[in-house]
């Protein structure tokens, strides 16, 4: 049984969160909704929701749609309040002013990422929907995965072309709730005939494919940082293993190149974080120095987090890493001969794997 | 002799918990596809009495459930001969992970639905990702919860599709506070396991990396059918093809060999790894094992099968050795083993097999899966 690792949360850390949650109790509360393409169903779900609100009493008006909605979409659009759209130099704008004027509890916002005409308030439609926040309306807003700021490089690559107006993770981020739309990626192609028929049909599928993937693991990374987040608010430090984070332990007495490479191989199949970690040892000498060099440019390489560990007792410093970063996996080499044997096996592999609760251990030879 | 006929297809709304919209979804979905003329009718709907799921499902065609006498109680399961007579385009059917009443053709409503997809016609169906088989243990973890109805992973991974159907934690909070999932009195009690906001946030993130991984996988597979069908697509791919790992399971009798079990198979999923359990019986030499233990190791060699695992039986009376010449000659990579408990008097044997296995194992990686701890009192899963 693992000791329930409760700590007593420091008290000004706190007052710091009481206040953090004032600040954010007179903001309105965001909601989005992601998808990883047009034609998932985005703004319907972000319409429908605002339906449910109004008949469930809210007050709910609809501060911008996009163009192309479908005839379902139409549909919710009539028994909502709309604000129109204003005109700015002949491009379609969202009517911040009269929106903050009317003051709704609630105002649904289409197409997030949209860039707004010269001369209008703020130069992206995400500021002003910060405006609206920071005034106490609530927003419920929905945005592709292709239009946000981080994950362009990503996109393009996988797309082969590029998007011009985009929004900062860190904005996304900051949602009081993300809701991810999913859908086959056979759906959207449903939703662009000219791409369906042909042979760009199997590519178009593939690249949607990829697409819906980073959506899925976006979303995967805003949830576990909430729920860190949770963890740490209420003093639980427990491994719970929803993602997989492997941790390569390396000496200065055997190559771990190819344990490397392996924790590599799995970290990339499971999506999930590689570290590799050695413990701080001052006294090496030149040859053992030369080792742990070449084991940390290997792992530089292989795009791993690199982390020098200080601690008098080795496992414990290990174990107590691990916990703290939600290890599921620890790699260890061992030699089978001689001297390295008795100190690998003798002692620290052995207490690794006795007192390692809720991690793996990997033993690789050496 | 006829053709015969091809697989339906499955299409899985995989959500997280209850009341997440996994079957209001998929009747929508359904009732689309009705409205482009395809047969679409409802084998099995569990309406649990949520008033917006009762109105989406009014306008299709429902297959009347049979009735089952079981201990002088009477149950209701889907009807799969009259499905099966029926022979709609698709089927939509509730809760995929459902056991059937003892007595029933099969054991469990997964079975029912490889029948109809066998028949020829796809499925929708609903489940949540914690009645996946390979997860179990770390949503007892986390949950408190054991759930007894699971699906061997395979059984997912060979679905045409899965789409995840997600709903913040808030809202769904939100939903069970109003009573629009469960009765007050059960909304109650589930707020003690799955319905925790930390379970909840967890369980989600685990929906939604699953979801990546099977789309993932089904992209890796339409690669490799196109590469198939391309005649010169092997010498081009031939060149960066990761190395082909080999996993062999050590079976005991030891209760967390089933933990085992599940973890190499998931390592081996996700690794495209084959994989083998392996369980070395006493050589001749022995004494034969006692009644219990035998039942043990026959049980976790049954659940190996049961998620697709290639079973080996061995002899010899040097554990360690007997299982790496074994996996030598069978070119595995990779080893999973148990870690136990012993009294410390006994944990000098133990930690020989551990040990000797790594030793002896000089070409191979070895695993030694962890216990995993449970940091509140466990308890079993509430039906439905």
């Amino acid at each position: 049984m693992t000791k329930p690792l409760t700590q007593r949360p420091n008290p000004e850390k706190l007052l710091r969160h009481v206040e953090a949650e004032e600040e954010r109790s007179r903001r309105g509360r965001l909601k989005v909704f992601l998808g990883y393409s047009s034609g998932v169903g985005k703004s319907l779900r972000m319409l429908s929701e605002g339906r449910r609100r109004h008949e469930r009493g809210e007050d709910v008006v609809v501060g911008a749609t996009q163009p192309s909605s479908s005839p379902e979409a139409r549909e919710v659009l009539q028994k909502l309040e709309v604000i129109p759209l204003r005109v700015v130099n002949g491009q379609p704008t969202m009517d911040v002013e009269t929106v903050l004027h009317r003051h709704p509890q609630v105002c649904l916002v289409d197409g997030l990422a949209y860039d707004n005409p010269p001369g209008s308030r703020n130069a992206k439609r995400w500021q002003d929907v910060e405006d609206l926040l920071q005034n106490g309306i609530s927003v419920v807003t929905s945005v592709n995965l292709q239009y946000i700021e981080d994950r362009r490089e990503l996109v393009e690559k996988i797309r082969g072309k590029s998007a011009t107006q985009t929004i900062p993770e860190s904005f996304l981020r900051m949602a009081d709730e993300i809701e991810l739309v999913d859908a086959p990626a056979e759906s959207c192609l449903l939703h662009s005939p000219e791409l369906a028929r042909g042979s760009g049909a199997t590519e178009e599928q593939k690249r949607l494919s990829e697409l819906r993937g980073v959506a899925l693991l976006l979303t995967a990374d805003v949830v576990e940082h909430r729920l860190e987040e949770y963890l740490r608010r209420n003093g639980i430090s427990q491994t719970w293993g929803t993602q997989e984070r492997f941790l390569v332990w390396v000496t200065p007495w055997a190559d771990a190149s190819a344990m490397i490479a392996s924790g590599k191989r799995n970290a990339e199949r499971f999506h999930g974080e590689i570290y590799v970690a050695h413990l701080a040892e001052p006294d090496l000498d030149p040859t053992e120095q030369t080792v742990l060099r070449k084991n940390l440019e290997c792992a530089e390489k292989a795009g791993a987090r690199v982390v020098a560990l200080d601690g008098v007792d080795e496992v414990d410093a290990v174990l107590q890493f691990a916990r703290e970063h939600s290890i599921t996996q620890i790699f260890v080499g061992h030699g089978a001969r001689g001297a390295l044997w008795q100190r690998i096996f003798g002692g620290t592999l052995d207490r690794i794997i006795r007192e390692s609760d809720g991690l793996d251990v990997r033993v690789f030879p050496l | 002799m006829s053709e015969p006929i091809p697989r339906g297809q499955l299409k899985i709304y995989l959500g997280y918990a209850a009341g997440v919209g996994k079957t209001y979804r998929m009747l929508e979905d359904a009732h689309a596809l009705s409205r482009t003329g395809v047969d679409v009718v409802v084998g099995y709907f569990e309406p649990h009495g949520r008033k917006d799921t009762i109105a989406i499902a009014a306008g299709l065609e429902i297959i009347p459930r049979r009735k089952v006498e079981y201990r002088g109680l009477m149950f209701e399961e889907m009807d799969t001969p009259a499905i099966l007579r029926r022979k709609p385009e698709v089927c939509v059917v509730d809760e995929f992970p459902h056991s059937n009443v003892p007595g029933s053709e099969r054991g469990k409503r997964w079975e029912d639905v490889e029948t109809l997809l066998e028949a020829g016609i796809d499925v929708f169906t609903t489940m949540n990702v914690q009645h996946l088989e390979s997860l179990n243990d770390q949503v007892w973890q986390f949950t408190g919860v054991r759930v007894r109805e699971t699906i061997p992973d395979w059984v997912v991974q060979s679905a045409g599709e899965v789409v995840m159907v997600d709903l913040p934690p808030d809202a769904l909070l939100n939903r069970l506070r109003r009573g629009a999932i469960y009765p007050m009195e059960r909304a109650r009690q589930a707020t003690q396991n799955f319905f925790r906001e930390s379970s909840l946030e967890a369980l989600r993130e685990l929906a939604l990396r699953q979801t990546a991984y099977e789309v993932d996988l089904r992209s890796e597979q339409e690669a490799q059918r196109a590469a198939l069908r391309t005649p010169a697509g092997n010498t081009t791919e031939g060149g960066d093809r990761p190395p082909t790992d080999k996993i062999l399971i050590c079976v005991s009798d030891d209760p967390a060999t089933a933990a085992v079990i599940r973890r190499g198979r998931r390592v081996a999923d996700y690794l495209q790894a084959d994989c083998v359990a392996v369980y070395v019986q006493p050589g001749n030499g022995s004494s034969p094992l006692p009644a219990a233990k035998r039942e043990a190791v026959e049980q976790h060699l049954n659940f190996a099968r049961s998620l697709h695992i290639d079973v080996r039986l061995i002899q010899g009376d040097d554990v360690a050795r007997s299982l790496v010449d074994f996996a030598r000659l069978n070119q595995v990579t990779h080893i999973f083993m148990t870690r136990t408990e012993k009294a410390p008097w006994l944990r000098m044997f133990h930690r020989n097999l551990v040990q000797r296995v790594a030793q002896l194992a000089d070409d191979m990686q070895v695993t030694i899966v962890s216990k995993r701890g449970l940091a509140r009192t466990p308890q079993v899963e509430t039906t439905g």
